[in-house]
């Protein structure tokens, strides 16, 4: 598996979640994202790919620019990711609670 | 429909709080944590060693049905308060998680109802996020071998 592909590598990094936050509000062009940031142009043109590659990211021509837009569905996957680990628990904890309904203490 | 097992893990945080309220009186819940058979029902692991005192410690096994161990944790018991309280450490063996350390706190609501808070801290935040991912990849995992198992059975 590409690593780049993963979600969670993506966001790993503060730069993109920051452009993710940017996004979020309304489409915007590499520029336009680009003059939020002190890094260099191509730095963050790198940070787009990596997100337009791992779907976060959708890319829309409007003219002659490019838009970059937050992919909701991709968003959501990552929303969930804790989900598995808490319904982890969330079983554990159910029987825990219908055993102990049960308990009978030893004499 | 509130969710009744919830986790609070904030980004960028080395911790995270596991909270959930029981139909059970607070003496009983803390009763599943203090008796090994119990704690072996509920967790579905054996349980090797506990001493629920300070410098006390713990040791969990679990095995496959062909008798391979799979998992194998312990920890160290720093305290142990009945009904109320146990701090103490958790290391998964042969993994690179490293420790953690666990607050678990027991509170009575009503008579009949108990709240368990677990306040859990790992060294980094990278270690904290690899351990909440878990169980998602073992998911990915398990489907995969599901499959791996029908495919195996169609040939």
């Amino acid at each position: 598996m590409n690593l780049r592909r993963d979600v969670f590598q993506a966001i790993a990094d503060p730069t993109r979640r920051a452009i993710l936050l940017l996004v979020a509000s309304h489409a915007m062009t590499a520029g336009a994202i680009a003059s939020n940031f002190d890094t260099a142009r191509p730095t963050v043109s790198k940070h787009l790919q990596i997100l337009t590659e791992c779907e976060l990211l959708k890319q829309e021509q409007t003219g002659r620019e490019i838009y970059y837009h937050l992919n909701p569905k991709k968003m959501k996957e990552i929303a969930d990711f804790i989900e598995p680990f808490r319904k982890m628990w969330d079983d554990r904890f159910n029987k825990l609670e219908s055993i102990m309904k049960n308990y009978k203490p030893k004499k | 429909m509130g969710l009744k097992t919830k986790i609070n893990a904030e980004d960028g945080k080395q911790e995270m709080l596991i909270t959930r309220e029981f139909d059970l009186p607070v003496e009983l819940l803390f009763k599943a944590y203090e008796e090994a058979e119990i704690v072996e029902q509920w967790m579905g692991t054996k349980v090797l060693k506990l001493e629920n005192k300070p410098h006390g410690g713990y040791r969990f096994e679990t095995s496959d049905d062909k008798g391979n161990v799979v998992f194998r944790a312990n920890g160290t018991i720093h305290e142990f308060i009945p009904d109320r309280k146990i701090t103490r450490t958790f290391e998964m063996e042969n993994a690179p998680f490293g420790v953690q350390l666990e607050f678990l706190e027991f509170e009575k609501l009503t008579d009949d109802t108990s709240k368990l808070t677990i306040h859990a801290v790992y060294r980094s935040v990278e270690l904290r996020d690899q351990i909440l991912k878990l169980p998602f990849a073992q998911g990915i995992n398990m489907a995969h071998n599901r499959l791996q198992e029908i495919v195996n059975k169609l040939k």
